[in-house]
């Protein structure tokens, strides 16, 4: 589904990916790990096309198709979304409204017939509802005066919502207590399929538990350093990432 | 500045204006210049009692003191070269176009002009639920569902017919909220004032229907003068909105209306503005001038008037809608939406002056600052000494679309009660690239993206409107940001 080759890519003239490979299949789960800086982030954004996180070599391949030539609405409206590690809010927009409009952009775009608000309504509600989230929070501002976990449940309905096929999922598990991040990952579970793809960007192998990966990278200095199956990230539990790195002589 | 918000300034400063063509009709006017002559022209014309003679003449004559001293008003944060009051043509109109009663009357290139506006004036087209005087140049050419109006016993016409009509009715309340003796502008205004609505909402009565005025400036180096009277009188309601527009032209054009609201006890006022005069090009060539004095008044006891306002147009936008808070327990409400992008220039706010006891105001102002355009934010709060349980809230945001805009805000604060309750919050903002790029990785585009954000911002305002005008609020917002490219 994805392929990533060689990606090079620059914030402010700081070159923080400096050749990631990386090729994810449908109906798998990436785990990208790291220490901070290491580019996990640029990563993400990178992919989703940020402006500001420029890239200098490399490509990215979506189902064969060159990710880094469409603008960002585009990546998004052919199935790839980005939850953010910190949801940004719009004042005054409803949260409801704008999902409409972003769900309604992508129909359009596959040639699919637009929701009326009243059944997006029934849409968005049954959404709500099965990942436990308060249905009054659709109907406020985008994110505005949410809590972190009110957040991150935002994303993950925004991402049931629009029904992605390939889900990167920045931090999804900072700021959650542990019942919170168990809805949340097993909700994004759920949305799991033969046809859809995974890329967990963490610090942490606790949310792992939840969403079992197949394959685990650890990225170093803007490169992928070592990939391994899920036995890798217990080991960058056990021994942090110095040492682990150290052990495979990067 | 990044390439991102390089191309967000370059997309504002590329929208087009969408009202800027002509109407080709052929109009009567007056040659350029002011003097008693002119005065007494346009008193004449529209076959003036002597006291409204009189009281002109009065007004031109404190003009002419204040012109002669230099007594411009000249604390506004804005800069312009001085206005030439004698290349000014102070009445235009079309040709046989006192005031009609039949549309078949009305000139067809004049239906098409509003027709165009998207405010049809045939019966079958028109928009249900609303009144409307159309005012093309200095007169107003047509005033609908007057009939259906005059059943509830509300006096909806031109200020022109009411004062031949119900000269009581003006003579008692023309001047009363804003003497000539004003302001600079507001003693031209009553000088040469051509046209302009008169309301009257008689006692208990809530006004089925919205009342509407679109101004319309077509006539090349006129100004347009207009002067609008609201009564509500006791336990009467009356929903009012002005819309305007003018042709794009390279030389600016002089608006200086007046309006005046007078709500008796138990009586409330809402009055809502879309302006959308020309303003000018992108380097700021031609454009409105829009100097105007909005003042209501809340006579009686429990009244209450709220003026909302959305400004995208003019070159260069000076109005302060203000409540004098005379009688107890009244309240006076300010909503407002200025945009400034290109080389468009503002500076609105408020009065709210604290007489009686127990009277609350309350200030919702929006700036959005664009291109190279100046936002200022001038507002007073004023509690007199036997104001008692004044209450004051007032929020000011201003919103920044790139690097070369300016926002600034200049609140005055009077209280003479000690008991009076003074609020003020304000806050700048930007829209981020944060924020564009959230929108856009959930499917829209970097113009949808900057709409939706404009319009978030303004919502608080925009909803305020009556529901037929909202929309047409949000779509000039869009308008005006949207790129015209892309």
């Amino acid at each position: 589904m994805l392929e990533v080759r060689g990606l090079r890519a620059e914030v402010n003239g700081v070159e923080i990916l400096k050749g990631v490979d990386l090729s994810v299949g449908a109906g798998e789960t990436h785990a990208i790990m790291g220490p901070n800086g290491s580019g996990k982030s640029t990563l993400a954004f990178a992919l989703a096309g940020r402006p500001g996180y420029e890239v200098t070599g490399g490509e990215a391949l979506f189902d064969g198709e060159d990710l880094l030539a469409l603008p960002p609405e585009e990546r998004a409206r052919k199935g790839l979304f980005l939850s953010f590690q910190h949801p940004v809010e719009i004042p005054g927009v409803r949260m409801d409204r704008f999902l409409r409009a972003g769900y309604n952009e992508t129909r359009k775009s596959k040639g699919e017939a637009e929701l009326d608000p009243l059944q997006f309504d029934r849409l968005i509600r049954g959404k709500a509802k099965s990942f436990r989230m308060d249905p009054a929070l659709i109907k406020r501002s985008v994110n505005e005066g949410f809590s972190g976990g009110e957040k991150k449940r935002n994303e993950a309905l925004q991402m049931a919502a629009l029904e992605p096929r390939l889900r990167i999922l920045d931090e999804i598990d900072s700021g959650l207590d542990v019942d919170a991040l168990r809805e949340i990952a097993e909700g994004v579970a759920e949305m799991s399929g033969p046809d859809t793809a995974t890329i967990l960007v963490t610090h942490y192998e606790r949310i792992l538990a939840y969403l079992e990966p197949t394959h685990v990278h650890v990225l170093m200095d803007g490169r992928v350093a070592r990939s391994g199956g899920r036995e890798l990230a217990r080991e960058v539990e056990e021994r942090g990432y110095d040492r682990l790195t150290a052990g495979a002589g990067v | 500045m990044t390439t991102a918000t390089n191309r967000a300034v370059r997309e504002l400063a590329e929208q087009s204006y969408q009202y800027g063509w002509t109407t080709d009709v052929e109009e009567e006017s007056v040659p350029p210049g002011l003097n008693e002559d002119i005065v007494r022209w346009i008193s004449a014309r529209k076959g003036e009692p002597e006291w409204l003679l009189e009281w002109r003449l009065r007004a031109f004559r404190h003009f002419m003191t204040l012109l002669d001293d230099a007594r411009l008003p000249a604390w506004a944060n804005v800069s312009h070269p001085p206005v030439d009051f004698q290349a000014i043509r102070y009445y235009a109109a079309p040709k046989a176009a006192a005031e009609l009663s039949s549309l078949d009357e009305v000139d067809s290139e004049i239906l098409r002009t509003y027709e165009k506006l998207g405010i049809p004036l045939e019966e079958q087209k028109r928009l249900s639920g609303v009144a409307v005087d159309a005012i093309f140049d200095s007169v107003s050419v047509m005033t609908t569902a007057k009939e259906t109006l005059a059943k509830y016993g509300v006096i909806f016409s031109s200020v022109s017919a009411a004062v031949q009509e119900h000269p009581d009715l003006v003579r008692k309340y023309l001047g009363s909220v804003v003497p000539y003796s004003d302001n600079f502008y507001a003693a031209l205004n009553a000088a040469v004032f051509s046209d302009g609505s008169f309301v009257y909402i008689p006692p208990g009565v809530r006004c089925p229907l919205e009342l509407s005025t679109y101004f319309r400036i077509n006539a090349q180096e006129s100004g347009q003068f207009e002067r609008t009277l609201i009564i509500a009188d006791k336990g009467a309601y009356a929903s009012y909105l002005e819309g305007c527009s003018a042709p794009m032209r390279d030389e600016n054009q002089l608006h200086a209306a007046v309006v005046e609201l007078v709500a008796l006890d138990d009586a409330e006022i809402k009055y809502a503005t879309i302006q959308n005069w020309y303003p000018g090009d992108e380097n700021g060539k031609g454009g409105i001038y829009n100097f105007v004095t909005k003042r209501g008044k809340c006579a009686g006891a429990r009244s209450r008037i709220s003026w909302t306002q959305v400004e995208t147009g003019s070159a260069i936008t000076w109005k302060y809608p203000s409540v004098i808070l005379q009688g107890d327990g009244s309240t006076g409400e300010f909503y407002s939406v200025a945009l400034t992008k290109g080389r468009q220039q503002a500076d609105t706010g408020t009065k709210m002056t604290h007489i009686g006891k127990n009277t609350s105001s309350r200030i919702i102002s929006k700036g959005i600052s664009a291109g190279r355009g100046n936002n200022t934010y001038r507002g007073l709060v004023k509690v007199l000494p036997n104001a008692e349980n004044a209450v004051n809230y007032t929020q000011c945001d201003s919103l920044l679309i790139g690097d070369q805009c300016g926002a600034h805000t200049v609140p005055y604060i009077e209280a003479q009660n000690r008991s009076a309750s003074v609020e003020h919050e304000a806050s700048t903002t930007r829209v981020s690239e944060d924020q564009i790029f959230y929108c856009q990785q959930r499917g829209l585009t970097r113009e949808a993206a900057q709409s939706v954000i404009v319009n978030g911002f303004v919502r608080e305002v925009v909803k305020r409107l009556p529901l037929e005008f909202s929309v047409e609020a949000d779509r000039l917002l869009e308008v005006n940001l949207e790129g015209t490219v892309g």
